[in-house]
């Protein structure tokens, strides 16, 4: 897997947020002209700002009245440099998905900004949004739903040239589709066959193939390998490692398995109930966690040494998460949280590096969303 | 852009485990040619295609099998049953109604009129319906709510009853105006059974693939939402064809559906009611073709249904 030398300067840089280079744009033209414009290895391609999907809860059958709001992602802001792995991990419900459907305008974010090379897509529409959605692309969750059970896996994989005619040559598409199921690790000859006749490992194949189609510079990957079995599971992860490393693609990994994010990525954001709640590289998240949250989901993960399972600490945490319609003031983590104190209520924390940690020349200073951010070694690795 | 997928290809052919990629000699194929392929191949489909095709021909041109006037009336056979002479294959085959008439020329010259009824409303309630259920399903929202309002109101007038309001408009009654009676009525059915079917294929990933994929409305709703919805549609449509077609005989019966001169199984079986127990062949013989037709059309769209689905094949 490729190092970045990003992930070296991250600890002392601010690795989450960088400045934003806007590119103004007036023409439709233009700004399909930047969206083709290369980025180099390692500088930000991806750039997310306070991001917020509140989704409306109505009342009333004839006249429809809002009473609420699902708050599903809140204020997340990050960055995805060129040639990277971004993670992003909580638990069911935190929002992980919805940051997915948001990056790839599938939502329209209720506000906050995602500037892919400078532009803001959440703006977008009509061709210059078609051209942005050539090089971002998805890989789905479940490969039982996401392929089309009518159609062969050469029109579904052949799809996108015919959105995209401008990419292949319409007598060209068909050697084309045999070589992405050639890369995917898949018989060319199956392109007449249907979805259901292919297990799930080598379904979730078709999808990839299907999002590497148009070439994309970005992969969002929606829980990509949890619906398959674990030995199928680690198939398609190298699968995606060795494609990244051909095509030089950027991934945006969203899963609930700490132990595969932390395979596949260079970099992991936790997330707690719509919120960024600590993100850094996998060293800093996984063996110097910062965050209560962090740690108690670190403390969760099993240990495959019966001896080290016998003497590491358990955070238990008690009680559920709370509604994302109506979520605790301040700090979101402070219902559940042992440190939590009256600040916690009263004073929302920042995703920034805490005071006490700046500065320093240790994995440690990290952007992490807490007042009390201290270090704990909860895998017990140490 | 291309250069990547060059360089993917290069890398393929490097690796010794991967076969170079063969130029596969089949055509490419569609849900529909193999569905063809599948139907082809259908005992179900070609007995009731067969039985269809002969059923078409007997309504474009009943002069082929018979050469009897079915308005020529003959009051001495008034009634006369089931062959009586020894001579094969003329109009005394289905024997004679009340007016001494050829019911035998009447079942072939009644078939068009019926047919006509029978498919034509049910063209008009799956295109309406099918129209109607898919925006109403596709969009959502006010626009939903405003056409399903809408289909309620329909739903909530009795078929029999608003089809006597409908044609009493009309002072000239033809094949036509019951069409029209029974299709602007009949199409809530399909509009609701179309609706949920496509809320449900709207959730599904794939139709969020295309999206992410930047397909526009239209590709969306033909190729991935439709082929995937319609289904029950043409399953509750060809069940439906028979009840159109039976709809079109009540109506004749009640004297508002076409008028009595016509020649139709519809009028012909509710003339031979009254005498099921002196005369039953009268009733019996467009009954059977009735029975026949609809038979055909509801094998018909059991197959198809199978064929559009690869899951079965």
């Amino acid at each position: 897997m490729a190092e970045l030398d990003k992930k070296d300067e991250a600890v002392d840089a601010t690795p989450n947020v960088t400045d934003i280079v806007k590119v103004d744009a007036s023409t439709t033209t233009e700004v399909e002209a930047i969206l083709d414009a290369p980025v180099d290895r390692g500088e930000p391609i991806l750039q997310v700002r306070n991001l917020v999907k509140h989704f409306p809860l109505t009342s009333g059958i004839l006249f429809r009245r809002q009473v609420g709001a699902v708050k599903a992602v809140d204020g997340v802001s990050f960055d995805l440099y060129q040639g990277e792995t971004l993670g992003i991990v909580g638990e069911s419900g935190c929002g992980k998905s919805t940051v997915a459907r948001l990056l790839m305008t599938l939502e329209r974010a209720t506000a906050g900004e995602v500037f892919y090379k400078g532009q803001d897509i959440t703006k977008l529409s009509g061709r210059a949004l078609k051209a942005v959605r050539r090089n971002i692309q998805m890989v789905f969750q479940d490969p039982y739903t996401s392929l089309n059970p009518r159609m062969t896996v050469g029109d579904i994989i052949g799809e996108p040239f015919e959105i995209h005619p401008e990419v292949a040559p319409k007598g060209d598409r068909r050697r084309k589709v045999q070589e992405l199921l050639d890369v995917v690790g898949l018989n060319p000859e199956y392109i007449n066959r249907y979805p259901h006749q292919f297990s799930g490992g080598q379904r979730q194949r078709i999808g990839i193939a299907r999002g590497l189609a148009l070439n994309p510079e970005i992969i969002i990957c929606d829980e990509p390998v949890s619906a398959l079995d674990v030995s199928v599971q680690a198939q398609v992860i190298n699968l995606m490692e060795k494609l990244q490393n051909e095509f030089n693609l950027s991934y945006v990994f969203i899963a609930h398995d700490l132990s595969i994010v932390r395979h596949i990525s260079d970099r992991v954001g936790v997330m707690y109930l719509g919120k960024m709640a600590e993100i850094g590289t996998d060293e800093q998240i996984y063996e110097h966690p910062t965050h209560p949250y962090t740690q108690a989901l670190l403390s969760a993960v099993p240990v495959p040494d019966p001896d080290a399972r016998e003497h590491r600490e358990r955070i238990i945490l008690t009680g559920d998460v709370p509604s994302p319609a109506n979520p605790p003031s301040g700090c979101r983590f402070r219902t559940r949280c042992w440190k939590a104190e009256d600040r916690c209520s009263t004073e929302v924390p920042l995703l920034a590096i805490p005071e006490r940690f700046q500065g320093l020349d240790s994995p440690v200073a990290h952007e992490s969303a807490c007042h009390f951010a201290e270090e704990k070694d909860v895998v017990g690795a140490a | 852009m291309p250069e990547t997928l060059n360089k993917a290809s290069a890398g393929a052919a490097e690796s010794p485990a991967v076969a170079p990629v063969p130029v596969a000699a089949e055509k490419p194929r569609s849900l529909w040619s193999d569905a063809w392929r599948d139907l082809r191949r259908n005992p179900v489909f070609v007995i009731s295609a067969i039985l269809i095709v002969f059923l078409i021909v007997v309504a474009a041109f009943p002069g082929l099998f018979t050469s009897v006037d079915p308005d020529h009336a003959d009051l001495g056979k008034h009634y006369l049953g089931v062959p009586q002479y020894s001579h094969v294959f003329q109009e005394d085959w289905f024997g004679y109604d009340v007016q001494g008439r050829s019911i035998f020329a009447r079942v072939l010259f009644g078939a068009r009129a019926s047919i006509i009824v029978g498919v034509c409303v049910t063209l008009v309630v799956t295109i309406l319906g099918g129209l109607v259920g898919m925006l109403a399903g596709y969009f959502g929202g006010w626009f939903d709510s405003l056409l399903s309002r809408l289909t309620d109101v329909f739903f909530g007038i009795p078929l029999l009853l608003g089809a006597i309001v409908v044609l009493n408009a009309f002072t000239h009654r033809s094949v036509w105006t019951v069409v029209l009676a029974l299709g602007v009525l009949g199409w809530t059915q399909l509009a609701r059974v179309m609706r949920g079917s496509v809320l449900t294929v709207k959730q599904a990933d794939y139709v969020q693939a295309a999206k992410a994929l930047g397909a526009g409305t239209g590709r969306i709703m033909l190729r991935h939402i439709l082929p995937n919805a319609i289904a029950p549609v043409i399953v509750v449509a060809t069940i439906a064809l028979g009840g159109y077609i039976a709809a079109e005989a009540t109506l004749s019966f009640l004297g508002i559906g076409l008028p009595p001169s016509t020649v139709s199984w519809g009028n012909d079986i509710s003339s031979g009611q009254t005498v099921i127990r002196t005369a039953p062949h009268v009733l019996f013989f467009p009954s059977a073709m009735l029975s026949i037709t609809v038979l055909a059309f509801i094998m018909l769209g059991d197959a198809v249904r199978d064929a559009l689905d690869p899951k079965l094949r």
